[in-house]
């Protein structure tokens, strides 16, 4: 019998870190929560306000002005989707620029990612709508900018450089090996991180884009201090339209919350899975 | 400072760009308000905002099954709502429902737009943080837990000396990421009228007509501040290195 000491097969040593959402317990469906303190917010504001018969209470006056509300939030969500697909395809670009052999490009593209990384979106926001002229002539055919376009412009910036991050860092997360491999193949650098690289990069990139993509579907509510008349600029007129009664403004902003949540908890949810699937981080 | 001032008011003149805040007295005191007041927000927020995580963090590890299912709730709510609509929620429809206070003669609201500001964005940026800290204390193994607990520590005292400061040094990248972000988000206070740096620029550039130098200005300051706020967790991230992890 050998008489070695008994040595603990695991050590106590600290497991990898990972951020991994939290997820509601499953007893109760996010849904039907969400929609619980949406109704416990009208309640308290009903009792609160005790009015007359003559005066409708908050609930109807949601769904009086519930299609004019979605309308609103149906343009955020537009305004989001194109600023994404903007800042996407700048971002791609602006990420292999980080890559590149050419040192000038590189420090420059690093410059800019940073610039528009650090700043808040807002200050960004005002960056673009204040700077940006209102039309622009090239060959004297005029071409107008509302302000929409411009704030989707603004959103833009911050996405084009937090995509011009993801793509940097998936491309370095690529083993070496597989661009010795396609040397040796007689591959020139331009195809193998076309052909070779980046499709294997886009597993990688799809949790963290569609992290950036939720995040700024929840910026575009920021147009409203500039001046876009969407969702949250909308509620407020609404609420001016029925006679600013104070007990209104929580039933208002709770239906503009619950619809982002209900828009941004799926993606969020997919997101994880997405993550789970991919094992990657 | 004085040759700082003529260099600034010379440039204005010879090439006509108008630095105000550099030369005139009157807007680099506003200016300075408004800095001191987002430094007010941002540090009050993320002391805040760290406390509301990490008693989430234990709240949520606990064995109340209410509690954790209150505390997921609040995070998972707080994560996907966008944080301006949070803010005039809070600011708009549970200020106009608390009721006000009597000061001096005049109703009061029981929080002012500052004191609401602060609570939003602490609430947002701790929904956030309550999620870093839990998935740095599953990194912390059982056995050291157990090995606490035979120690004789209650599980609160072994969370505050024993598991929290090994769940900080594990999970500080990803605070330091966050903490970033509140910094960043502190300019949305500019929408209920804190008289933050956004708001008092944006004062500046309305009264002086130099948007674009003003812009410059305000680009530059929320990139030294950020800087700032990274080069110290990075040295704090440094001084709570555990020898033996990582470089």
């Amino acid at each position: 019998m050998s008489t070695r000491p008994h040595i603990p097969d695991r050590l106590a040593t600290l497991h990898p870190y990972r951020v991994t959402p939290t997820r509601m317990a499953f007893q109760i469906n996010p849904l039907s929560a969400a929609i619980l303190c949406f109704g416990s917010v009208m309640v308290a504001s009903s009792a609160w306000s005790a009015g007359g018969p003559t005066v409708p209470s908050p609930l109807e006056v949601i769904v009086k002005w519930a299609p004019l509300l979605l309308a609103g939030f149906a343009f955020n969500i537009a305004i989001s989707l194109l600023a994404m697909l903007l800042g996407t395809i700048t971002g791609l670009w602006l990420g292999l620029a980080l890559l590149s052999e050419i040192r000038i490009v590189a420090g420059v593209s690093w410059l800019v990612t940073q610039v528009f990384r650090n700043a808040p979106w807002l200050v960004l926001l005002f960056f673009v709508m204040f700077l940006v002229p209102f039309q622009v002539t090239i060959f004297k055919t005029t071409i107008p900018l509302p302000d929409w376009q411009k704030a989707t412009i603004g959103f833009a910036l911050p996405v084009m450089a937090n995509v011009a991050e993801v793509v940097r860092g998936a491309v370095r997360s690529i083993p070496s090996t597989q661009w010795e491999a396609a040397e040796s193949l007689s591959f020139t650098p331009r195809q193998t991180m076309w052909l070779i690289i980046l499709p294997q990069c886009i597993k990688r990139m799809l949790p963290p884009w569609m992290n950036i993509y939720s995040l700024v579907a929840m910026s575009t509510v920021l147009a409203s201090i500039v001046g876009v008349s969407e969702m949250l600029t909308l509620t407020a007129q609404v609420h001016a339209a029925e006679g600013g009664r104070p007990e209104l403004f929580a039933p208002l902003y709770g239906f503009a919350l619950l619809c982002f949540f209900l828009y941004c908890y799926p993606i969020n949810l997919w997101t994880a899975h997405l993550e789970r699937r991919f094992h990657v981080r | 400072m004085e040759a700082i001032r003529n260099w600034f008011q010379e440039l204005y003149e010879s090439t006509g760009l108008n630095f105000s805040v550099f030369y005139d007295a009157y807007d680099w005191n506003r200016y300075v308000s408004g800095l001191k007041m987002t430094l007010f927000l941002s540090v009050t927020t993320i002391l805040l905002s760290l406390v509301i995580g990490a008693a989430g963090a234990l709240l949520q590890g606990g064995s109340s099954k209410v509690a954790r299912t209150a505390v997921n709730a609040f995070v998972v709510v707080f994560r996907n709502t966008p944080p301006l609509v949070q803010l005039f929620f809070f600011y708009f429809g549970l200020g106009t429902l608390m009721p006000s206070i009597e000061s001096g003669g005049m109703r009061v609201p029981l929080l002012n737009n500052i004191q609401w500001a602060i609570v939003s964005l602490s609430l947002f940026a701790g929904a956030f943080n309550v999620e870093i800290f839990r998935s740095g204390i599953e990194a912390v193994p059982r056995t050291t837990v157990e090995a606490a607990e035979s120690l004789g520590y209650t599980r609160i005292k072994a969370y505050i000396h024993i598991v929290l400061p090994l769940a900080i040094r594990v999970c500080l990248p990803a605070l330091n990421n966050n903490l970033v972000n509140l910094l960043k988000t502190t300019t949305l206070a500019y929408a209920i009228a804190v008289p933050e740096t956004l708001y008092a620029i944006k004062q500046i550039w309305s009264e002086s007509q130099n948007v674009l130098e003003m812009m410059i200005v305000l680009l530059a300051t929320y990139g030294i501040l950020v800087g700032i706020l990274v080069w110290l967790m990075h040295r704090w991230e440094r001084a709570m290195h555990i020898p033996g992890y990582g470089r």
